[in-house]
C-alpha cells in the first residue's frame, strides 16, 4: 500500500533515468517472468498450453498457501519455521482421522484446520507469552512435529488397510468427497487447488494491504514498541498471526493429502524451504523489499514456471533444488543489492 | 591558518538544492556552532565532511590538502570524527558499553588477538575518564537511555584521535548537568587545540561553548555572529522572521482538574507526592535525566505502574492496565526518542504520514475493517495545514521529513481525535526553533484538554508551559513560575 501511496510523489521528483530504474525495480521479477515463458514456449511449444499452465499452478498452489502464511508471520516481524512440519502432521492427520476413525470430509477437513490452528495457538503461546525468539520456538515446533507424526502408526505410513500398533487393521478408507479437493478440476480446466490458492491468496492480499488489522500486523512487525504505545494489541496481533500461519499450512496439508491419497511419512519434506523462497523471492515483486503475499504467490508462480520449464527441456530432477536456490540468491541479489533505493 | 576549509560546495537532491555555494573555515581549537532551520543544509554539510556523501562541486581543504573522503571511516582516520544524533547504532544490544566503547578497537588488527574482561573494562574506563562521564561499563548496552547511549558515542569520538570533532545535536536528551559535564570536557579538548564543529539548537549549549556561530539559511552561510552571540539576531536570521514573544503568558486553571494524583509514589520509598492538571492547562515537569519524569508519564499512560497512589480522570477512579486502556478512556502520549516509541521504519508500510497519524484511530476511523484511504488523506492534509507541516503531500514518508515535521506528525497523531490528556515526553528532542515555536502555539492553542510535559530543559519547559513542576530522586518538588531559580540538584550518578 505504501509504494503505491507513494508512487505519485516519486514521479514528480524522479527524473526520466531514475523512471527507468523503478520501472526496472518493480518490474524485474515480471520481465524475467515473461522473458522465461517466451523462451520456454519457444524451445516447447507444448510449455503454453492451458493444460500445461493449469498444471504450473497446481503444482505451486501447495507451497502458495503456505507461503502466504509465512508471509503474515514475517509482517508481525517473526517468522513460522514449523509450517512444513505442520503441513506434513496435517497429511498423517488426515489419513488418520479417515482410515483409523472412519471420519467424513467434512469433519476431517474442520480436525484437520483446527489442529493447524491450535499449532499455530501453541507457538504463539512460546512466542508471545513465553518470550521464546520466534525462529527457535517454531524450529522446536517443527522437530516436535515431525516426531509426533510417527508417533500414532509406529512410524508406517498411512494407507487403507493399515496395520496398527496394536495389531489390528485399520477398516477405513479415503472419503471419495476428500479426494475431490486434490483431484477435481473447475470446468474440467481449472483444478480445484489452484482455485483454494487463488481464495486464500486474494483473502491474505486484501487482509494484509486493505484492512486495519492488516495495517497493524505490519506495525507490529515494523515498530513493536511504537504500536503498543499507540494502543495496538500487540500480542493478540502475533498471535492471530502465528494462527494464521498454522491454519494455511494445514490446509496445504489437506490439499496434499487429497491428492497423493494416502498419508505418506516423508511428505511435505521440501515445503518449508518452497514456501520461505517464495515469500522472500516476493519481496523483490514490485520492489517492495518487504513481505507481501501478492509477492509471495509471484514467487511461487516464477519458481513453478521455471522448474516446469526446464523440466519440459529434459533437465534432470535433481537439479531443481538448485535452481531454486539459484532463483533465491538472485532475488535477494535484487531485493537488497542492485534495486536498492540510492 | 584554518584546520578545515570549505569553497563554493554544491549540493542537490533532485530539485531540492541542499546546498548552493556554501563556504566555511574552522581554526583548530575553535568552537563553531552552525545553526539552520531544519533543511538550511547543516547535515548536509557535515555528511560531506564526514565521508558520506560528496558535493556536486566546490572544494574541501583539511589541514591545506584536499579533501574528499569517501567513507565515515576515511574521515575519522584523517582526524575529522563525527558523533551523531541518533545513537542506537553506537553499541550492540546484548554486549556491554565496554564493548561499544572499545568497537573499533576489535577492529584494529595492531591490537591483540586475544581480549579479556578485565582489559576491556580498564581500557573502557580510562576513555570515560578521559571523556569525564560517569557510566557503568558491565552494563547491556540495550539498557541504555538515549542520553547515556550520546554520552558513549562521545567518549568513542574522543578517543578516536580526533583535529575535528563535528557534534550534532550531543544534549539533545541529556541533561543540565551532563551538558554542563559535556561543556567542560568540549572547553577542554579546546585548549588541546581540537576544533569543534558543533550542531545544536540550545542556545545554552551555543552560550557557553560557541566562540563563533555560523548561521545557514537555504543552503549558504548567511551570517556569522562572533563571541558574544546576540542569539535573537542570530534565531531571527536562522528562520527569516522576527522573534515573537518566546514567554507567552501564563493561564490560571480554573475548575475541576482532568487528571489528579495523590499520595503516589514512583518507586517503594521514594516520596509520595501530588499532581492535579486542570483542561486547559499546560503543565511541564522539568528535572534531571533519571529523575523519574518519564516513569511517571508511562505510569500514567498504563505502560508500567506507580508503586502506590491513587490516579482519577474526570473525577473517577483511573487505573490503565495498558497503553490501549489509556486510549480508550482519552489518555494520550507521545513518548521520548519519536523513532523508536512512534515512527515506522523507512520503507515499511505504515511510514506515510497519514498511516502514522490514524495508527491509534484505526478501529475508530475505520469500523468496517477496511481501510479506505480518503479519510486518513483527510486528516492529514488537515494537520499538514493546522501544523505547517511541510511534506510533499499527506502520503509522503515521514522520514522525507526534517525532525521538527516529524514531531509535529507525531503531535497530530494525538491531536488528530479529541481526548483529555496529552502526556508529551521530550517532544522538543531534534527539533528547531522555528518548529518548536509552531509545536509551542499548537499545544498551547487546545483549550479542551490538558497538557502534561516532560522535558530535562527548563528553558523550554518554561517556553512552553502555563506551569513548571521540577522532579528530583522520583518525586515532584513543588516550584515556583518565576525565574530561574530551579531546584535543580546535582547528581553524582547518572542513572
Amino acid at each position: 500500500m505504501t509504494a503505491q501511496d507513494n508512487t505519485p510523489a516519486a514521479e514528480t521528483t524522479a527524473r526520466t533515468s531514475d523512471g527507468i530504474r523503478d520501472i526496472l525495480r518493480s518490474g524485474a521479477v515480471f520481465i524475467l517472468l515473461a522473458a522465461l515463458m517466451i523462451g520456454f514456449t519457444l524451445a516447447q511449444p507444448a510449455f503454453i498450453s492451458i493444460n500445461n499452465l493449469m498444471s504450473i499452478l497446481q503444482a505451486v498452489s501447495v507451497v502458495a498457501i503456505l507461503g502466504a502464511g509465512v508471509t503474515v508471520t514475517l509482517a508481525v516481524g517473526g517468522f513460522d519455521l514449523s509450517i512444513g512440519a505442520v503441513a506434513a502432521s496435517s497429511v498423517m492427520a488426515a489419513s488418520y482421522f479417515m482410515i483409523v476413525w472412519g471420519l467424513g470430509a467434512a469433519a476431517t477437513v474442520v480436525l484437520v484446520l483446527a489442529l493447524g490452528a491450535a499449532i499455530g495457538l501453541l507457538n504463539a503461546l512460546l512466542i508471545v507469552r513465553l518470550k521464546v525468539p520466534d525462529l527457535l520456538a517454531t524450529l522446536a515446533m517443527m522437530f516436535l512435529l515431525t516426531g509426533l507424526q510417527l508417533i500414532p502408526t509406529a512410524g508406517r505410513s498411512i494407507s487403507p488397510g493399515l496395520i496398527l500398533p496394536d495389531g489390528s487393521t485399520a477398516t477405513g478408507k479415503y472419503d471419495p468427497l476428500f479426494l475431490t479437493i486434490g483431484r477435481s478440476s473447475l470446468g474440467g480446466i481449472v483444478p480445484l487447488p489452484v482455485i483454494l490458492m487463488a481464495i486464500v491468496a486474494i483473502a491474505l492480499y486484501v487482509l494484509t494491504e486493505r484492512t486495519r488489522i492488516g495495517r497493524l500486523l505490519f506495525a507490529t512487525g515494523g515498530n513493536e514498541l511504537a504500536t503498543r504505545l499507540a494502543g495496538g494489541p500487540t500480542d493478540r496481533l502475533k498471535t492471530l498471526a502465528y494462527v494464521i500461519s498454522g491454519t494455511l499450512a494445514s490446509l496445504g496439508g489437506i490439499v496434499v493429502a487429497a491428492r497423493v491419497g494416502r498419508g505418506d511419512v516423508s511428505s511435505g519434506g521440501s515445503l518449508l524451504m518452497d514456501a520461505v523462497a517464495a515469500s522472500l523471492i516476493g519481496f523483490a515483486v514490485l520492489g517492495l523489499r518487504r513481505p507481501n503475499v501478492f509477492g509471495t504467490l509471484v514467487g511461487a508462480v516464477f519458481v513453478g514456471v521455471l522448474l516446469n520449464g526446464l523440466t519440459m527441456l529434459n533437465a534432470p530432477y535433481y537439479t531443481q533444488d538448485f535452481v531454486k536456490g539459484a532463483v533465491l540468491v538472485g532475488a535477494l541479489a535484487l531485493t537488497y543489492g542492485i534495486a536498492r533505493k540510492a | 591558518m584554518p584546520l578545515l576549509e570549505a569553497h563554493a560546495l554544491f549540493r542537490s537532491f533532485g530539485s531540492t538544492r541542499a546546498l548552493a555555494d556554501f563556504s566555511f573555515s574552522i581554526e583548530p581549537g575553535e568552537i563553531v556552532a552552525l545553526m539552520g532551520a531544519n533543511g538550511a543544509g547543516k547535515s548536509t554539510f557535515v555528511k560531506i565532511i564526514s565521508g558520506v556523501l560528496a558535493a556536486d562541486s566546490g572544494r574541501v581543504t583539511f589541514k591545506d590538502r584536499n579533501f574528499a573522503p569517501a567513507t565515515p571511516a576515511e574521515a575519522s582516520a584523517a582526524g575529522v570524527v563525527t558523533v551523531h544524533q541518533s545513537t542506537d547504532l553506537v553499541g550492540i544490544p546484548g554486549l556491554t558499553v565496554g564493548d561499544a566503547l572499545l568497537l573499533n578497537r576489535f577492529v584494529d588488527r595492531n591490537q591483540p588477538f586475544f581480549v579479556s574482561r578485565g582489559r576491556i573494562r580498564r581500557e573502557a574506563q580510562a576513555m570515560l575518564r578521559e571523556a569525564g562521564f560517569d557510566l557503568p561499563v558491565d552494563r547491556d548496552f540495550a539498557d541504555l537511555s538515549a542520553a547515556e547511549r550520546q554520552l558513549v558515542a562521545i567518549a568513542r569520538g574522543l578517543a578516536n584521535k580526533a583535529e575535528l570533532l563535528i557534534l550534532d545535536e550531543p544534549t539533545a536528551s541529556l541533561s543540565a548537568t551532563e551538558s554542563r559535564r559535556l561543556y567542560a570536557t568540549l572547553l577542554d579538548l579546546k585548549k588541546r587545540g581540537i576544533a569543534i564543529l558543533y550542531i545544536s539548537h540550545r542556545t545554552a549549549d551555543l552560550e557557553a561553548l560557541a566562540d563563533r556561530v555560523a548561521v545557514l539559511r537555504g543552503g549558504r552561510l548567511v551570517e556569522s555572529f562572533a563571541r558574544p552571540v546576540n542569539f535573537d539576531r542570530a534565531i531571527e536570521t536562522m528562520i527569516g522572521r522576527p522573534l515573537a514573544s518566546a514567554r507567552p503568558d501564563a493561564r490560571t486553571a480554573t475548575g475541576e482538574p482532568v487528571f489528579e494524583l495523590s499520595g503516589a509514589q514512583l518507586l517503594p520509598g521514594s516520596d509520595p507526592f501530588d499532581l492535579a492538571v486542570h483542561r486547559g492547562e499546560v503543565v511541564a515537569i522539568t528535572g534531571v535525566l533519571g529523575a523519574g519524569k518519564s516513569r511517571l508519564l508511562s505510569a500514567i499512560f498504563g505502560n508500567g505502574s506507580l508503586a502506590d497512589g491513587e490516579m482519577r480522570l474526570d473525577g473517577k477512579p483511573y487505573a490503565p492496565l495498558s497503553p490501549r486502556a489509556a486510549v480508550d478512556a482519552g489518555v494520550a502520549m507521545a513518548g521520548e526518542d519519536r523513532h523508536r516509541s512512534s515512527l515506522m521504519p523507512a520503507g515499511w508500510p505504515g511510514e506515510a504520514i497519514t498511516a502514522t497519524i490514524s495508527l491509534p484511530h484505526l478501529h475508530r476511523w475505520y469500523p468496517t475493517g477496511l481501510i479506505t484511504p480518503r479519510r486518513e488523506r483527510e486528516k492529514a492534509e488537515a494537520a499538514i495545514r493546522r501544523l505547517g507541516i511541510r511534506a510533499s503531500g499527506p502520503n509522503a514518508s515521514v522520514w522525507t521529513l526534517s525532525g521538527g515535521n516529524q514531531q509535529k506528525v507525531v503531535l497530530a497523531r494525538w491531536e488528530a481525535e479529541p481526548g483529555k490528556l496529552l502526556l508529551l515526553d521530550e517532544p522538543f528532542q531534534g527539533v528547531d526553533v522555528g518548529a518548536r515555536h509552531d509545536i509551542i502555539t499548537a499545544i498551547r492553542s487546545r483549550d479542551d484538554r490538558a497538557t502534561l510535559i516532560a522535558t530535562s530543559d527548563p528553558e523550554e519547559a518554561y517556553e512552553v508551559a502555563d506551569r513548571v513542576l521540577t522532579m528530583d530522586h522520583h518525586s515532584l518538588l513543588q516550584s515556583r513560575r518565576d525565574g530561574d531559580a530551579l531546584p535543580v540538584r546535582s547528581r553524582e550518578h547518572a542513572r
